[in-house]
């Protein structure tokens, strides 16, 4: 298990460090000069060779990414090219945000969706399955920034019965409060993934349902409902987390266009503005921590797959 | 005499398939006394296991009961509630399922599933685990501890029957029912499982419900049995009436298809059963049987039969009772004339022969050999019958053999001479075509979406070089020569049956003029009827066209009545080799002996078991010595003891074509087995 466990975290480092090279020449194949864009038209071109000078820009590509490492590696994130204040201002809160929304997403997502597949598989073929299962596709054809703005419209502006904010006016509110101005970002992201989730959920669910284990556990003399607490989701569920960890990378992209959609001052909103200014620093930095995120989440489902899968977790000790 | 432990009354039970309910159950009436043992027999479809799940109430999703009663010590369980009928489930009527290791929790400790039987009764949970511990205890498991801390995918197939049969005996039942339990397990596992419930139930006095397709199971596990056909109970006596005189003309039949001792392929014919049987839920005006019985008259098909008294507590359904023993014997012709070989093979000698074949696979980074030098050569015309136990290394010798799994380089495989590439990308179309295989399970080996036409043409295009039109020509030809009708051609595999999905699957391997053909377990996934109509076309095609056969089989019967000679296998090595009546008869190998030992035969002639004591060993640490010589069954007291568990012995020839590979002289085998 331990050798496992060192494989598996050396591998996402190596996916992170990886992920880094990549957005380091991807900013840079940007067009549109980060000096002319921060010191504005009047910049004369002392201003913009000193501006480089600053941020090192002006040093070759090689080196600049190898001192951007050195400076992650001790978690030093840069100086914002466009504020001149550390990136780690920004970008910290707007994580802490990014996540709180994305945490309000999740615990809303996971156990409706997963209730919903489980509900399904129980009532197979009748009325409340087709609800779930069509109900469900349908509403994951629409993409969630268009699914932010009807129900912004709808229960934002016209009924009125949610904040058309997803910031509490005072900035940060209460606890309650901050959560109820995200409920609706968080329904919008719930719309599309919950067909997806749901049907695969359903699907182990079935599986489960009508094997012969299943079968055994009747006949021993449980009733089925107990028998399906007992003998049905541990099984029904591994290929729901696999599924839900496959979806985080979508649920933190989804973040991006819904933050903007009800004006969140969140990660996505950050990042957004960092690409429109050319602000390496931020921009780079965010992506690191975004796909730092993303790797941890593979490594905690890849954990959690392995304790709930005897046959996993004997080929792991192995 | 008591109350039965059980009672079905005119059961009828009925599965909705597409809005219809067809009938699968129809009016079956039978009881079972305390202690007594009932077996119910069949072939698939007859409605033999969803009889033994409406004994449990439990039923498919679409099946349900349409009338009759289930009574378990007289009280109707069609009419209780879910909650009683659990209650019965987890005291007093439990089942053993035909795949015990799916029939267990991947992610559930084994202990933990046996315990759960005693928690739901009531007991606490570490009383339950101790509980547990003395029930695995009971079905004499290697290892309880351990095996408590297992999960399904741990144990063989024999160990997770023996943890389902401590399930089903937790609770101290008074009705066990058993669906196939030992369908799947190799022969001296299954030998061992039986052992195991026939000591169970002397000191339990246990009802069984035995369900199985496999005479001679049910003659050695059971009392009394029921015959089905058609979802209707067609014929019931005791256990050696039925199968020493049975009545009804589909019993009579049944028992008449199963190749048996005595017969073999040179001097008798298989007989079969005209037609198929009819598909689930048919109706019947008349009697279910009339359109198979060669007795059948117009009575039969317009008027059912009532059971009938034809013996002491012997009943038959049937108008014509009194002329089933002695009905006239149905024996097909052989297939007209059809010649598959275009091209004559004129040389003598051997046809296919093997030199040092091994095979070493890499698990894990440990070296595993589970081929070990084997050497075998096959005649032209000449059937090689490989007989062994799962893991000795039969499938892996007939894969190296077809270039499906590559041989070690030092591996000799040579057809007329002609040595062959150990894969079958590097070998050319002429050698491809002169090895073919017919694999167990047709519906997995024949494309779904192709025609039968088009999936025996290709192989014709392929391997005889004809273009399009010829080969579909010579397609309908060999599959008309198979007895596919013509109708049929058009078809999908999945419109057929097993038994004609072979057939193409055979048309489909005889396509290029094979020289050998591997029939891996070419009938195991079929019933006795139709098994004896494919046996009978491979040996029609093998007279004809002087094929040969490598037969892998676990039945022993099928592999006796086609063999010429035959090969048993253990632990990848051949252990003998000799014909196939001296391999049976002896002396044998103790190897051997133990395997043939184990077989339950259906006219109750039981010779004395012969163990093997303990699990096969891992081809990973194969013993040193004789690799059989931890489970000798006559290694103790043979004077060569010592030589048995040091040098491993060769394959010697101990008398003119008979090869043996074991240190105690022949004799000596010979005088003790004889005892």
């Amino acid at each position: 298990m331990k050798s496992f466990l060192a494989k598996r975290l050396g591998l996402s480092v190596l996916t992170v460090g990886l992920a880094a090279i990549i957005v380091f020449f991807m900013t840079h194949i940007l067009p549109g000069d980060v000096a002319r864009q921060s010191l504005g038209r009047q910049a004369t071109e002392e201003d913009v060779i000193a501006f480089n000078k600053l941020y090192g820009l002006d040093k070759p590509l090689l080196t600049q990414l190898f001192n951007w490492i050195k400076d992650l590696l001790s978690g030093n994130l840069g100086v914002s090219m466009s504020t001149s204040r550390p990136v780690s201002e920004t970008l910290i809160p707007a994580l802490g945000y990014s996540a709180r929304l994305a945490g309000v997403a999740f615990v809303l997502i996971v156990p409706l969706s997963i209730a919903g597949g489980i509900i399904a598989a129980m009532n197979r073929g009748k009325k409340v399955d087709r609800a779930v299962t069509v109900g469900g596709l349908s509403a994951a054809v629409i993409p969630e920034f268009v699914w932010a703005v009807i129900l912004l419209l709808v229960f934002g502006v016209v009924i009125r019965i949610f904040p058309i904010s997803a910031m509490p006016d005072d900035g940060n509110g209460g606890f309650l409060q901050s959560i109820w101005h995200l409920l609706l970002p968080s329904i919008a992201l719930l719309l599309v993934l919950f067909g997806y989730i749901a049907r695969i959920t359903r699907a182990g669910v079935i599986e489960a349902l009508d094997s012969d284990y299943m079968r055994t556990a009747v006949l021993k003399g449980y009733s089925r409902r107990k028998a399906v607490t007992k003998h049905v989701l541990r099984n029904a569920m591994l290929p729901t987390i696999a599924v839900v960890a496959s979806q985080i990378p979508y649920l933190i992209g989804g973040l991006v266009a819904v933050e903007m959609v009800f004006n969140y001052r969140g990660f996505g909103t950050v990042l957004l503005a960092a690409v429109g200014g050319r602000d390496y620093a931020v921009l780079q930095s965010g992506v690191i921590l975004t796909s730092t995120v993303i790797v941890s989440f593979q490594l905690i489902a890849d954990i959690l797959f392995a304790v709930l899968n005897p046959r996993i977790r004997q080929r792991i000790s192995e | 005499m008591s109350t039965p432990t059980l009672e079905l009354r005119n059961l009828e039970v009925a599965y909705t398939v597409r809005g219809i309910d067809r009938e699968v159950l129809r009016n079956i009436s039978l009881s079972i006394q305390p202690g007594e043992a009932y077996g119910l027999v069949g072939e698939s479809g007859c409605g033999k296991s969803t009889a033994a799940y409406a004994a449990m109430r439990y039923l498919p999703r679409n099946g349900k009961i349409t009338g009759g009663s289930i009574l378990f010590e007289g009280r109707d369980m069609v009419t209780m509630s879910d909650a009683e009928v659990s209650t019965l489930r987890n005291s007093v009527i439990s089942m053993v399922y035909q795949n015990p290791v799916a029939a267990l929790n991947p992610t559930i400790r084994v202990g933990d599933q046996v315990a759960e039987v005693f928690e739901l009764s009531g007991k606490s949970k570490s009383e339950a685990n101790k509980l547990a511990l003395e029930a695995l205890v009971k079905v004499k498991i290697a290892d309880p501890e351990k095996v408590m801390r297992r999960y399904a995918h741990q144990l063989s197939g024999g160990m997770a029957q023996r943890v389902v049969i401590a399930m089903a005996l937790a609770s101290n039942p008074r009705l066990l029912v058993m669906d196939e339990p030992t369908t799947g397990l190799d022969a001296t596992v299954e030998a061992e499982v039986l052992d195991l419930v026939r000591e169970l139930r002397r000191e339990t006095g246990t009802a069984v419900l035995f369900i199985s397709h496999n005479l001679g199971v049910i003659r050695h596990m059971c009392d009394r049995v029921g015959v089905l056909y058609a979802g209707a109970l067609v014929e019931q006596g005791t256990t050696a009436d039925i199968l020493s005189n049975p009545q009804h003309p589909y019993t009579v039949g049944l028992l008449r298809c199963i190749p048996r001792g005595g017969l073999h392929k040179n001097t008798d014919r298989l007989e079969t059963i005209p037609g198929s049987p009819p598909s689930l839920g048919l109706h019947f005006d008349g009697c279910v049987f009339a359109s198979r019985c060669t007795l059948a008259d117009d009575r039969c098909r317009t008027e059912k039969p009532e059971m009938v008294e034809v013996g002491a507590s012997h009943i038959a359904r049937c108008f014509h009772h009194d002329q089933a023993p002695g009905m006239a014997r149905n024996i097909e012709g052989a297939s007209q004339g059809l010649s598959i070989r275009t091209k004559q093979t004129t040389q003598s000698g051997d046809l296919l022969q093997i030199e040092k074949l091994s095979k070493i696979f890499n698990q894990d980074g440990h070296k595993v050999q589970v081929v070990n030098d084997v050497a075998l050569h096959v005649a032209p015309g000449e059937t090689l019958g490989l007989v062994g136990e799962s893991g000795s290394g039969k499938t892996t010798i007939a894969k190296m053999i077809l270039g499906l799994t590559a041989a070690e380089p030092s591996s000799v495989i040579s057809i007329n001479g002609k040595k062959l590439a150990r894969t079958l990308n590097k070998r050319d179309v002429a050698d491809v075509g002169a090895l073919q295989i017919v694999f167990q399970n047709p519906d997995q080996a024949l494309n779904r979406r192709h025609s039968v036409t088009r999936i025996v043409s290709r192989a014709v295009e392929r391997l005889a070089g004809l273009n399009k039109s010829e080969s579909d020509n010579r397609a309908h030809e060999l599959l008309s020569g198979m007895r596919v009708d013509a109708s049929l051609h058009n078809a999908r595999p999945a419109q057929l049956s097993g038994g004609l999905k072979q057939r193409v699957a055979i048309s489909r391997a005889f396509a290029g003029s094979p020289n050998l053909v591997v029939c891996d377990e070419p009938t195991s996934a079929l019933d006795v009827s139709v098994q004896a109509t494919i046996l009978n076309l491979l040996v029609d095609l093998q007279k004809q066209d002087d094929t040969s056969y490598l037969f892998i089989s676990h039945d022993l019967g099928v592999v006796r009545y086609i063999s010429d000679r035959i090969a048993v296998l253990y632990l990848g090595r051949v252990m003998e080799l000799g014909n196939a009546e001296t391999v049976f008869n002896g002396p044998h190998h103790p190897y051997t002996e133990a395997l043939v030992s184990s077989v339950p035969a259906i006219d109750g002639s039981q010779r004395k078991r012969i163990r093997l004591e303990g699990d096969v060993p891992s081809p990973a640490n194969p013993p040193t010595g004789c690799v059989l010589n931890p489970r000798c069954p006559r290694m103790a007291g043979s004077g060569v003891e010592g030589l048995c568990t040091t040098v491993e012995p060769e394959l010697k020839e101990v008398e003119p074509g008979h090869f043996m590979r074991c240190h105690i002289p022949l004799d000596q085998l010979r005088a003790t087995q004889q005892k």
